[in-house]
């Protein structure tokens, strides 16, 4: 990459943003333009594209190209466009409704294959564009609109579902705190192939502190877990506490005793990690669960085109045409 | 004319398409009609499975598979009692006993035995045991019994090929090529052809040969045989290059679409990029994500799967990208009659959608003539930034005919611009054409945001203005309706003025062509055949046209829709719908006998 330097206001669009007062969708705009005037991509080959959705009037906003397209099918719009043309950065901005529900099997395709896409999406476990119906991350029991008995339906857990999906690099990070958005996206940013990445965001109308038993800076300490490369697995208002993996089991240990995190391993400790969502002992994981090398999507049918392109030499329409079979009438 | 008919497994379009495609070198025109079932291999030996090939040839120009077959090949019970009431009173049937046993018969859910019951009383049947026959041939090859009876088809090719004075050279090269890795397979299926060929002289089976001269009144040119699907796969390259861009498929595989996206997959060496998607949705999402980068976009279907697709073709209206949508038809409703004909989906193409959502229409009349359209669809496309629905159908898709190639250089080019200029750029600004300026991800300035919700007029921001809203639909209706100004008005073949119009759009243009100048030629009847390429907008001129006849006969492989839309059109004429859903084409009579009856009614 060329050395660009762009600042956060280089990536703001003349568009009077229009989210609640208080949501957290702010937060994330603010660190996702921060970002991006940090990864050294000029903003012309930046193009933001997204479904249908509060999340999805992102690209709005956004001083680069942008792409607003139909409910669930950003991440199959992206596939194209990133396909087409590989030199171009591609961030597809998606909530749980749009990516989990609707969009759910282009989500996981697009992890499957392994598309140089980065994938924010803002998981608030409602419906908020449609006024409060509950989504397919929303708990069992969530009264709401659609569910004023409480919701029969078992959510999805994001994270499980991205790493079976194959996605090479799945990471979460929560709208409360912008330091840990901006490194999460650097790395995702920097990472070459699919960047899965589940963004705990608030929505202060219809499903307000939906995460706040975890999100907030007093609990972030005690009930969550940051997973960074080559860090030991601690926990605790002065880290005191740690994790160590045994037998598929996680237990608590002093700190000293705590794993060291490495998010390119083969084992499927990630899974593990995913499924603390579901232990009420235990923190809640942030940070990066997977990060894996892998060819991806669009190099692959490039290269495809470049080998046999260099093979064949350059298609010749005529010939093509004109085959050895054809016949001449006088 | 020839029907190849026998199990899904037997071989049948192999052999029909090798027929083919010698009979085109040979130099006769000629036409046919695959129909084989949807299951790939239902229960050998059943009706289920019964896979025929048609193919019709002749030294004068034909324009249909034909009506009514003068040779039936049956390569076993079932395929003889599904077919044999097609055939030619008079006409020849060759049966082939090894598959008349007990069992087969059963199995063909048969009594008796129709070679000795009476059945094909009228008929010349000629009876052989082909699989005796083969094994004779073959003894001493390595092969298995089960694989040397696999041959069998070659045998008859071979035999059809004697009767009919047709080189076997061709296809005995093809065999070289095909089994280059199994030369113990392509010497086997070689000699079943050889003997095939021989036993033509040898059994005396026959009382004599055919003769079908090549065509005389063919256009000079070059010439080579094309079915449908391929035409279309070569237009949409040729039109890609025409405007000078790559081109980008995103595809779901479907019946009897899945060859375009199977063809075009081998083109990387032009820069072609395939996607076979997870979906129908996918495919066409893919698509407009690669317009919007400055691709050629492009999708390929059949009904059902356009029908998923409709949403994100509104997307491609709104956000105004070129886009090029294939359909290539089947009978339906839902899943329907998979590999059968229909022309259904014309109504879907027009109004299929949420909201006035105009697009331009295209349809291909004949195998060759889906190059032509699909080079036309990318026109339309790129010059008026729009997506646009080329219509073929199973018909036209699995059919071949000889395609009198262009002349390359000769193509109109229309090449598309990604504007780079910043001054006075807006993203909803409008040329002559009400086309939008095509500006593309990666140039620097130009950065701007489009979507699926309502623009605003030059801006291209959002907009809820309701003054704007009816401003931008009616630019996206005149915008579509304005491609009537590069379109030429269609030629009537047959006279000016008439007792009666038959007008007609894609693959039945064969059953009314030949219907209609087979009634002027032979009956002096007044009649005359339009046969519509454009669909959406309708070209100038046709209310003149229409005027000037007495009579209007509209027939679809549909329940009247060609028919509902020009009556809107064109109030002040009357357009009779004749209508046929069985899942199989016009024949040239079912028109001409309507075509007399309506104007006998009339008298």
């Amino acid at each position: 990459m060329s050395a660009v330097q762009l600042t956060p206001k280089d990536l703001k669009s003349d568009q009077e943003v229009r989210w609640c007062p208080g949501c957290g969708d702010y937060a994330i705009l603010n660190s996702t333009q921060a970002v991006l005037a940090e990864i050294g991509v000029p903003r012309e080959k930046m193009a933001i594209i997204s479904g249908i959705g509060c999340s999805s009037r992102f690209p709005y906003y956004m001083g680069c190209y942008g792409f607003h397209g139909i409910h669930g099918r950003a991440t199959a719009i992206a596939t194209g466009t990133k396909t087409a043309n590989p030199d171009l950065s591609v961030w597809v901005v998606t909530g749980d409704g749009d990516a989990m529900s609707i969009g759910g099997n282009h989500l996981i395709h697009a992890m499957r294959r392994n598309v140089d896409l980065k994938i924010l999406m803002f998981n608030n476990q409602i419906y908020g564009l449609t006024k409060g119906q509950y989504s397919p991350t929303s708990p069992a029991g969530l009264k709401t609109k659609t569910s004023p008995y409480g919701s029969v339906d078992l959510p999805f857990n994001p994270i499980n579902l991205a790493l079976g999906s194959g996605a090479t690099f799945v990471a979460r990070t929560v709208d409360t705190n912008p330091k840990h958005i901006k490194s999460t996206l650097l790395a995702a940013a920097a990472h070459k192939g699919i960047a899965f990445v589940e963004i705990w965001q608030n929505c202060v109308i219809f499903n307000d502190g939906a995460w706040k038993e975890w999100s907030t800076k007093e609990a972030r300490a005690e009930r969550t877990i940051d997973l960074q490369p080559g860090q030991p697995l601690v926990y605790g208002k002065d880290n005191e506490k740690g994790l160590r993996i045994s037998g598929g089991e996680v237990e608590v240990v002093a700190a000293a005793d705590a794993d060291v995190w490495d998010p390119t391993t083969a084992a499927p400790l990630a899974y593990i990690m995913a499924y603390l969502d579901e232990r009420e002992d235990l923190p809640h994981a942030l940070g990066i669960f997977r990060q894996h090398a892998k060819p991806t999507y669009d190099g692959a049918v490039k290269e495809q085109v470049d080998f046999l392109t260099a093979k064949k030499g350059k298609g010749d329409l005529k010939k093509l045409i004109y085959t050895k079979d054809a016949w001449q009438v006088s | 004319m020839i029907r190849f008919a026998g199990d899904s497994g037997d071989g049948m379009q192999i052999t029909g398409n090798q027929f083919t495609d010698t009979t085109a070198k040979v130099g006769n025109d000629l036409a046919t009609f695959p129909d084989f079932p949807a299951e790939i291999r239902a229960p050998a030996g059943t009706r289920a499975g019964v896979s025929g090939f048609q193919i019709r040839f002749s030294s004068t120009d034909i324009y249909t598979a034909g009506d009514i077959p003068d040779v039936l090949v049956a390569m076993n019970a079932a395929a003889l009692i599904v077919n044999y009431k097609d055939v030619a009173p008079g006409g020849i049937i060759i049966a082939n006993t090894g598959n008349f046993t007990e069992r087969d018969l059963q199995k063909a859910k048969l009594a008796t035995n129709p070679l000795e019951d009476g059945t094909l009383d009228g008929y010349r049947v000629i009876a052989i045991d082909i699989n005796a026959r083969v094994t004779e041939a073959l003894q001493g090859s390595p092969l298995t019994s089960k694989d040397v009876l696999r041959c069998k088809n070659f045998y008859v090719l071979g035999l059809m090929y004697w009767l009919y004075s047709r080189p076997i050279e061709p296809t005995l090269e093809w065999l070289a090529a095909k089994f280059a890795k199994k030369p113990e397979l392509a010497d086997a299926n070689q000699t079943a052809l050889r003997a095939g060929y021989n036993s033509g002289d040898i059994h005396e089976v026959f009382q004599g040969r055919y003769e079908v001269v090549p065509v005389e009144n063919a256009l000079p040119g070059t010439y080579r045989n094309i079915m449908g699907n391929h035409a279309v796969a070569l237009g949409l390259v040729a039109g890609a290059e025409l405007a000078g861009l790559k081109l980008f498929l995103g595809s779901y595989p479907i019946t009897p679409a899945t060859d375009i996206l199977q063809h075009l997959s081998e083109l990387k060496e032009f820069g072609v990029i395939t996607c076979q998607m997870e979906d129908e949705i996918a495919g066409i999402c893919t698509a407009i994500g690669a317009s919007y980068a400055g691709m050629l976009g492009c999708t390929t279907t059949s009904g059902p799967g356009l029908a998923l697709k409709t949403e994100a073709i509104g997307l491609a209206i709104m956000t105004e990208l070129p886009l090029v949508i294939v359909d290539v038809q089947r009978a339906g409703p839902s899943t329907g009659l998979p590999t059968k004909v229909e022309q259904a989906d014309l109504l879907q193409s027009l109004f299929g959608r949420n909201s006035d959502a105009p697009l331009p229409i295209v349809s291909c009349a004949t195998p060759a003539d889906a190059f032509d359209c699909a080079v036309e669809a990318c026109r339309i496309a790129v010059q008026y930034m729009t997506p646009v629905i080329l219509l073929s159908d199973n018909y036209i898709a699995n059919g071949a005919e000889p395609w009198r190639l262009p002349d390359m250089d000769k193509l109109p080019r229309f090449p598309a611009v990604h504007v780079t200029d910043t001054a006075g750029y807006a993203p909803y600004s409008r040329d002559a054409k009400l086309a939008r300026p095509w500006a593309v991800p990666g140039t620097p300035g130009l950065e701007h945001r489009i979507g699926g919700l309502e623009k605003e007029h030059i801006t291209g921001n959002v907009s809820h203005n309701p003054e704007n809203h009816q401003l931008m639909s009616e630019m996206r209706r005149d915008k579509v309706l304005g491609v009537r100004d590069t379109i030429p008005t269609p030629e009537v073949s047959g006279p000016e003025k008439a007792d009666l119009l038959v007008v007609g759009w894609g693959s039945t243009f064969g059953a009314i062509r030949s219907g209609t100048e087979r009634l002027r030629r032979e009956q002096n009847v007044s009649v005359a055949h339009l046969h519509l390429r454009h669909l959406w907008p309708l070209a100038h001129g046709l209310d003149e046209i229409f005027a000037r006849y007495k009579q209007i006969l509209v027939p679809e492989l549909n329940m009247g829709q060609l028919s509902r839309l020009l009556q809107g059109e064109y109030p002040d004429h009357r357009f009779l719908h004749y209508g046929k859903v069985k899942g199989k084409p016009f024949t040239a009579r079912e028109i001409r006998e309507k075509i007399t009856a309506v104007l006998e009614a009339k008298s």
